[in-house]
């Protein structure tokens, strides 16, 4: 036998207070430091331009800027909006595919969508919709228009794309986790109770099952609308223009060539966090109507054999969102090798690989970055999240709501509120420049979705196999690497999938931090994507979507070839 | 590649300026001089790699392009970095730059120099205080940015669907009125949707010369009254409806490139030609400008108060300047931007170098852009964008 149990347990406590140490001072502090500087400009203390007195100038200028009021008004619309019916439609999916599709086809099939970042997504929905796009020129020869419609599809001022664009990438999202949080509550008993007492399946799956999936998909469902508020790529590709959305509002004020600008866009800064607070605490409150509400629905024992339609309808519209979103995708490789294409071709007129081989186009060098950014970062997270997991079980401590806090902050908080701070801070302080900084900083974000990936399988592991390895004689530290790691192969390489998808996908940390010197795949797409090229952008947006989607496939592959003898570890249910 | 340049090293090192030069060059060999500018442009972005390749090769020194969505950002770059006490290692060395940024950065003490003298090529450039190199919308350059390419305001049309483009810019309201929803103009936040306006403003005020003088209320009023009724009346007819405006002229030449606008505008009169050429454009497309010419202005390089580069980036300023990277410059082959020297003040070959350039169908000469006009003092442009938003931005 090794070491005594308590010591252990010992080891166990200082492992993961290292890791609350590492995530408290290498992430919490820096955003709340941040924050503190964002929240001193917007009170009107800015030395560096001799602003010296506390006021509430900069907020008086902020709500008297042209379009402020219309801003915010569209900031909530659309991230409520988006995020409620990407929830919907995915709940719809979830009562509908139940048990036909199990998680892991699912997260397969679903891969794509989750890999190709939000910018590269938007670039090429913009494409799909625009009166001169893909579904124009399809209905342009039986309509005969030789002139596309003045129509406004793309950036509509009620921002009605933007919240099908977001839908497009964030109902996905939240299947996925859906479907995996199935695998927690023992659905398929439910689903059968639930058929015995005359539910039809879909409404036994809403009205049974829903109710324990929720609060396992409670926190993502936040994410989702912290992001939909404070999205700034895709609000600039797909979102309305005069005025936009506020966090492009404020991303514009930081960029205003009136250096003044900088109080108000703090002042704007801040108010985009509270509008993020405001507008979960608004979900939770309508979770709680819901709940009250629910009750009397509930007892009234309705068996649901009418709502089928509905649902096939909800269903209908994800499958046609799916569809939309996958021609998005396809239409972005097209042009990458496109040379004209002009309305109203469907195809390309003619083909070219200079978007792929131009000379000093800094493709290579953009792909280089983003690859050694991506391991670096995500190699970090995993080696992180398996130091907390690892101190939980050795201390025999369960998950702690607070820590589950902590990890979520990075996601919440939305990063025009600390970002700009962070860089004078950083600054001050020459802690780290250029890539360094950008690593770290990716790695704010990179983290919390390792560790979302990775805790839930890395908890669900069969504990008789540790007991076993134990009772051969095994120490803490070979149970870790002879038993837990090789058994966990498989979730550990899609929680690195993750993290590299995450990574790749980053704007705003990598442009903030890198002082715009570290070119990545996605800075370079969502710049490219203010000028006209849009072979060039689709060569990046393409290589932004592959890149995380062959993480995704050799997370699959690598076991399945690894363990290709061992049925249980392959993942080749 | 080869490249005859006139080094003024190799004049002699008579002269106390050139000693220093020499100074300078000695002091720029290895660095590698951050140039941030807008990365909206391939051929822009290769241009300026080229010039990284040359000077490197020349020089020793090595350029990064920092690509920019907008220059403000390289603005707010140097001002965090001085909140945060950082005044000798700063990481923008050069900037793409002119108008309200060079304004805002020259008043807050931003920037280095004056500089542009003693750039041995800047023998080549006219920089009495009038002329177009001398002065960055009326605001004296004062030897803080140093000229590198021109620009002259543009705008480009199908002549596939277009016969009769407007003829100036009251024009575009009738034009408007007849082909609904086929033309539109950059947001006004952006630069060239500024421009749009500005360039309606000097033909439609009643005195256009107030326009070169600091703006007041009074002026204000006055001078853009007229304005405001004929973007009224253009308005409602605009793309969209003038509901949404396209976010910079990239995006807008890529509307007239799938056919959602008929007409586009530009700074460079050379980049339609350039775009046919990469395909970005159709082939009809062709350039036209109004009647009584149209707002010119340079755009220049500075370098920020608190590079860490300052010498390497005077060696590319100077670069910039050399007769023989702007005849390559002007080359509609390479950027096609019109060169900022003086012609009068080339010898033989380097005007040799100019006239043998290539020519396009659709690339015009100089002689087709009409005269030059003033761009107005910075203060209007500033005003005339906010007092924009108050109107139309609800």
């Amino acid at each position: 036998m090794g070491a005594p149990l308590y010591e252990i347990r010992r080891q166990g406590r200082g492992l993961r207070a290292t890791v609350l140490l590492a995530v408290a001072g290498g992430m919490v502090l820096p955003i709340v430091a941040g924050l503190g500087q964002t929240l001193k400009a917007a009170f009107g203390l800015f030395p560096a331009l001799g602003h010296d007195r506390l006021s509430v100038g900069p907020w008086r200028m902020l709500f008297e800027l042209p379009g402020f009021w219309t801003s915010l008004r569209l900031s909530v619309v659309t991230g409520l909006g988006s995020t409620l019916i990407a929830l919907i439609l995915a709940i719809a999916v979830a009562a509908t595919v139940q048990g036909r599709i199990p998680a892991r086809r699912g997260a397969r099939l679903l891969a794509p969508y989750l890999a190709a970042p939000h910018a590269a997504m938007a670039i090429g929905f913009a494409f799909l919709l625009a009166p001169s796009g893909w579904i124009a020129r399809a209905l342009a020869l039986p309509l005969g228009w030789a002139r596309p419609p003045d129509l406004v599809t793309v950036n509509d001022p009620h921002g009605l794309i933007l919240i099908l664009g977001l839908v497009v990438k964030e109902m996905p999202f939240l299947l996925l986790v859906t479907l995996s949080a199935l695998s927690q509550v023992d659905a398929r008993r439910l689903r059968a109770v639930g058929a015995a007492l005359g539910y039809a399946p879909g409404m036994a799956w809403i009205k049974i099952v829903l109710p324990l999936v929720w609060p396992l998909i409670r926190l993502p469902v936040y994410v989702v609308l912290a992001y939909g508020l404070s999205t700034v790529d895709m609000a600039i590709i797909l979102g309305p223009s005069n005025p936009p959305t506020l966090a492009v509002a404020v991303a514009r004020w930081y960029g205003d060539p009136d250096p003044a600008m900088f109080l108000p866009a703090s002042a704007g800064a801040i108010l985009q966090g509270a509008v993020v607070i405001a507008a979960i605490a608004a979900l939770w409150l309508g979770e709680r109507v819901v709940a009250r509400l629910a009750l009397s629905w509930l007892r009234r024992g309705g068996r649901g054999h009418g709502a089928g339609p509905v649902l096939g309808l909800l269903t209908g519209t994800a499958m046609l969102l799916l569809m939309a979103g996958a021609a998005a995708m396809v239409s972005l490789v097209l042009w990458s090798f496109a040379w004209r294409w002009p309305f109203p071709a469907l195809w390309p007129e003619s083909w070219s690989l200079r978007a792929w081989f131009a000379p000093g186009s800094g493709l290579g060098r953009a792909l280089a970055n983003t690859l050694l950014i991506a391991l670096v970062a995500t190699a970090l997270s995993l080696t992180l999240a398996v130091a907390w997991l690892e101190g939980e079980d050795r201390a025999g401590l369960g998950r702690a709501g607070w820590a589950e806090g902590l990890i979520y902050l990075p996601l919440l908080v939305p990063q025009i509120g600390f970002l700009y701070g962070l860089h004078v801070v950083f600054l001050s302080t020459g802690a780290m420049t250029g890539l360094a900084a950008v690593i770290w900083a990716q790695g704010l974000f990179v983290f919390p979705y390792v560790m979302i990936a990775l805790s839930d399988p890395w908890r669900a592991l069969d504990p008789r196999l540790i007991r076993a390895a134990e009772a051969l004689g095994a120490g803490p530290w070979r149970r870790l690497f002879a038993v837990k790691l090789p058994v966990l192969l498989q979730p550990l390489l899609t929680a690195a999938a993750v993290g590299v998808a995450v990574s790749v996908a980053q704007y705003l940390p990598t442009l903030f931090l890198g002082a715009g010197r570290v070119p990545t795949l996605t800075t370079e797409a969502v710049t490219l994507s203010s000028g006209s090229d849009r072979r060039v952008t689709g060569a990046y947006a393409t290589l932004q979507a592959v890149l995380p989607f062959a993480c995704y496939t050799l997370a699959f592959l690598v076991p399945a070839l690894l363990y290709r003898n061992r049925r249980d570890l392959s993942g080749a249910q | 590649m080869k490249f005859p340049l006139i080094l003024a090293a190799t004049l002699g090192a008579a002269s106390p300026a050139l000693a220093d030069w020499q100074a300078t060059l000695d002091a720029a060999r290895g660095q590698t001089v951050y140039w941030n500018a807008w990365g909206g442009d391939e051929r822009t972005n290769a241009f300026i790699a080229w010039v990284g390749e040359e000077t490197g090769r020349l020089y020793g020194v090595n350029v990064e392009q920092v690509k920019l969505t907008d220059t403000a950002e390289a603005v707010t770059r140097v001002i965090a970095e001085k909140a945060a006490g950082n005044d000798t290692d700063g990481s923008v060395d050069l900037i793409w730059i002119n108008g309200p940024n060079f304004l805002a950065m020259k008043e807050q003490g931003l920037l280095t120099g004056p500089f542009v003298a003693d750039l041995p090529n800047a023998r080549f450039v006219d920089l009495s205080p009038d002329a177009p190199a001398a002065v960055d919308f009326t605001v004296p350059v004062e030897g803080m940015e140093s000229p590198w390419r021109l620009a002259k305001f543009v705008f480009v049309y199908d002549s596939a669907r277009v016969t009769e483009p407007p003829r100036d810019m009251l024009g575009f309201a009738g034009w408007a009125a007849s082909h609904p929803g086929r033309m539109t103009h950059p947001d006004p936040s952006n630069f060239m949707g500024a421009t749009f306006l500005k360039q309606a403003l000097i033909e439609l005020a009643p005195d256009p010369a107030a326009l070169q003088d600091a703006v007041t209320d009074a002026a204000f009023a006055t001078q853009t009254a007229p304005l405001w009724d004929w973007y009224d009346a253009l308005r409602p007819n605009l793309w969209h409806g003038g509901a949404t405006f396209p976010d910079n002229q990239s995006v807008q030449q890529q509307l007239l490139n799938d056919g959602e606008v008929d007409i586009s505008m530009s700074f460079d009169p050379a980049s339609t030609a350039a775009a046919i050429a990469e395909g970005l454009l159709p082939e009809t497309a062709r350039v036209f400008v109004p009647e009584g010419g149209t707002i010119g202005n340079v755009s220049f390089v500075a370098i920020p108060v608190n590079a860490a580069h300052k010498e390497g980036a005077m060696v590319v300023a100077n670069f910039l300047l050399d007769p023989a990277t702007q005849s390559h410059m002007q080359n509609i082959e390479v950027l096609g931007s019109f060169s900022v020297l003086d012609p009068a003040k080339l010898d033989g070959d380097a005007a040799a170098a100019f006239a043998a350039l290539p020519t396009a169908p659709a690339l015009p000469v100089l002689d087709d852009l009409g005269p030059t006009l003033l761009e107005p003092h910075a203060s209007w442009m500033t005003r005339l964008t906010d007092e924009w938003a108050r109107r139309y931005t609800k």
